[in-house]
């Protein structure tokens, strides 16, 4: 379709449910990615977020940027209030004491409350089957209390709780595959999304909220303050993730994968690694086995697709 | 069902729940558990109840699913007790904070470790300032009106707060009792169906659970601290309503022969009607003592305890829980800061007994009565006793 980059824009809602005035940092890829995230989600839908950048910045009483209904309790148990609201909801409509309505349940975090903290209870809100989308905004560290590493961390990278030094290149594990293990529990539908490609990322979590049962949407969140890079890359580094095939976007609809972004020939992970901070002291030999590694599991992962 | 029939507590308890209506329940099995969820899994299963049973997995969980529920208008219940009323603990302060109105049993046990399953007080005074309503239950039929007290206290508009049914674990929650249930149509009289105020829906979005920064989170407090309070009137007022319609009534501090006892014991709890066993024999004897039980945990009925004793010489608190390093047992420390201002009170004497399933026989309690007596006389105590410790 010709000038189909000019058209698409256009059937994007102009409303806001995520209102501007919040006061994340300037630059901030999660910001941009729950911006999205809601013009994607719309009007009809509760979300239970977890403690983090997203609600500190949101929901300072008295005001807030939520124009849609919203909830935070704690950092952990986002995926069991979620479980609570989708409940109550579905009983009391069974028992006429709400209308019949499609109301949305999404629970929102971030890496720490997602892969490390809050692990249990996602893991039992998705085996119970819930009716509802989990979307893990993924900036890689517990940017929100001063940088600390989370088990999200990419390989090498410096943090406060994981810094390099003269006997360390800072974070020594290599980062939890959360989408991976997410579609481990049989869900109906798994996808990453990253808000530099944004029409991709709201496909995904539109088709991630209307998917009967639990879905779960992984989306790498750029964050200058914690990546140690200037305020304008966050839509830049995105790209670069993924043409590096760092972070891949593909989804996993009913056990089978989809790789929906491929390229011919990877770009080499330093064009992604070189302008952040948080990894300018890796030495040759390190920036030589993460580009291995990430060759090897974007490989694996490309079969896994091939074969469906 | 208006005829008394023989029935555990916790099956007794959970029919109740059913006849309430509940719409969700979120429950752990485990760390331990009672029958309670195993026999409402069950009604949900059999389609006697028409709610929606969330098998958390573990009862951190539990309670924030109760918060998700609860926040949607839905009327919320859970049980859990000892271990698991702890894992519980930083979410419990939430329900209360957010005005949440959740009921919840806690058939009150031991803590680890050494690992003890077994009947105290222990799990309720770690939880003691989360900022819920906790009552205290003597037996099984206490246990069944509570539920619909709980739920129609806590769904009140003017209160709004989680509430806590305490009934002792095992000693209460394992053993079959006569229970009379009341008919559905009074129970539907007397429990109206949950208004929300606020809800979480499309059609009127708001947002609940922000953060406060040090200019308002001191109001935050005072606001809730407000509400806990006032909601002592409208519990009294509930209870009241009840004994109109159900006829057997409640008060926040009950008496036993206290009006004009010399001595008196405190308790709470299903030791109580132990105790009662106990000042009976002594009274027969010639013995002036009476009892008062502690019922209304929070809010603390600071002046009716504080009438309930005026009268008396010596008062002997049992607390079956302690407070390691601190002042004895939690319910006496309280006690005593209640009563420290007054011009005219008693003698305040502590005992620890009854902890991690020890019996405490009515023979115990007159020897806990003489003992603080004793004690009393010699002087003004200040020290606590576990009684009957092996040292």
């Amino acid at each position: 379709m010709q000038n189909y980059g000019v058209y698409v824009p256009r059937l994007v809602t102009k409303k806001e449910p995520f209102a501007p005035g919040h006061r994340a940092c300037i630059g901030c890829g999660e910001a941009l990615a729950v911006r999205l995230a809601c013009k994607a989600l719309g009007q009809n839908v509760i979300i239970a977020n977890a403690t983090g950048c997203m609600e500190i910045v949101s929901s300072p009483l008295p005001t807030t940027s939520w124009k849609v209904p919203w909830i935070h309790t704690l950092f952990e148990n986002t995926a069991a209030v979620a479980s609570g609201i989708e409940s109550g909801l579905k009983i009391m409509m069974k028992k006429g004491r709400i209308a019949r309505q499609d109301i949305k349940v999404v629970a929102m975090a971030g890496d720490g409350g997602t892969s490390d903290i809050g692990l249990q209870a996602l893991s039992g809100a998705m085996e119970r089957g819930h009716n509802f989308t989990y979307i893990c905004f993924d900036n890689e560290a517990y940017m929100n209390t001063g940088i600390q590493r989370s088990s999200s961390t990419p390989y090498g990278a410096a943090t406060t709780t994981s810094p390099a030094g003269k006997v360390s290149i800072g974070q020594v594990s290599w980062k939890k595959n959360m989408p991976a293990i997410a579609a481990a529990h049989n869900i109906p539908y798994v996808a990453t999304a990253c808000p530099s490609y944004p029409f991709d990322l709201m496909d995904k979590v539109e088709k991630a909220a209307n998917t009967p049962g639990p879905a779960y949407v992984h989306i790498l969140s750029v964050c200058p303050t914690g990546w140690r890079c200037p305020t304008d890359l966050a839509v830049k580094l995105g790209r670069l993730a993924v043409e590096t095939g760092i972070f891949p976007l593909y989804e996993v609809e009913d056990g089978k994968y989809k790789l929906n972004f491929d390229f011919p020939g990877l770009k080499p992970v330093t064009a992604y690694m070189k302008l952040q901070g948080r990894f300018r002291h890796l030495s040759e030999d390190i920036l030589e086995k993460i580009q291995k590694r990430v060759a090897a599991d974007y490989a694996e992962l490309k079969e896994r697709a091939i074969e469906g | 069902m208006a005829d008394r029939v023989g029935i555990e507590v916790s099956v007794a308890l959970s029919d109740a729940v059913k006849q309430a209506n509940v719409d969700v329940i979120a429950a752990y099995p485990i760390t331990p558990q009672t029958h309670i969820v195993e026999h409402l899994a069950e009604l949900v299963a059999n389609g006697e109840l028409d709610a929606a049973y969330i098998p958390v997995e573990s009862e951190h969980s539990a309670m924030s699913a109760c918060l998700g529920s609860a926040a949607t208008g839905a009327r919320t219940f859970t049980a859990t007790a000892g271990q698991g009323l702890e894992l519980m603990h930083e979410v419990l302060y939430v329900a209360s904070s957010m005005r949440l109105p959740v009921v919840m049993a806690v058939a009150n046990r031991a803590l680890s470790s050494p690992l003890s399953v077994w009947g105290d007080h222990s799990d309720v005074m770690a939880v003691r300032d989360t900022g819920w309503i906790q009552i205290f239950t003597e037996n099984g039929q206490e246990v069944v009106d509570h539920v619909f007290c709980a739920f129609r206290i806590a769904e009140d508009n003017k209160v709004l707060l989680p509430v806590m049914i305490h009934l002792d674990g095992f000693n209460l929650s394992h053993v079959i009792e006569p229970i009379t249930f009341p008919a559905q149509s009074k129970v539907d009289k007397f429990l109206p169906p949950n208004k929300y105020p606020l809800p979480l829906h499309p059609d009127k979005p708001v947002t609940m659970g922000d953060f406060a920064p040090p200019i308002i989170y001191t109001e935050a407090k005072w606001a809730q601290e407000v509400n806990l309070r006032a909601s002592k009137e409208i519990i009294i007022k509930c209870w009241q309503e009840f004994a109109n319609i159900f006829g057997r009534q409640y008060s926040p501090v009950e008496s036993y022969h206290s009006e004009k006892a010399k001595v008196l014991l405190l308790t709470m709890g299903s030791f109580s009607e132990t105790a009662m066993t106990a000042i009976d024999k002594m009274r027969g004897e010639g013995k002036d003592v009476g009892l008062v039980r502690l019922r209304l945990w929070r809010p603390f009925p600071f002046d009716e305890l504080r009438r309930a004793v005026e009268n008396a010489e010596t008062l002997i608190v049992l607390d079956r829980a302690l407070s390691f390093g601190g002042p004895g047992g939690p319910v006496c420390s309280e006690v005593k800061a209640a009563l420290y201002g007054q011009a005219k009170k008693p003698k305040v004497v502590s005992f620890v007994a009854g902890i991690g399933g020890r019996d405490i026989s009515p023979s115990d309690f007159e020897e806990i009565i003489n003992k603080g007596i004793a004690i009393s006389e010699k002087g003004s105590p200040n020290e606590f006793e576990i009684y009957g410790v092996r040292e």
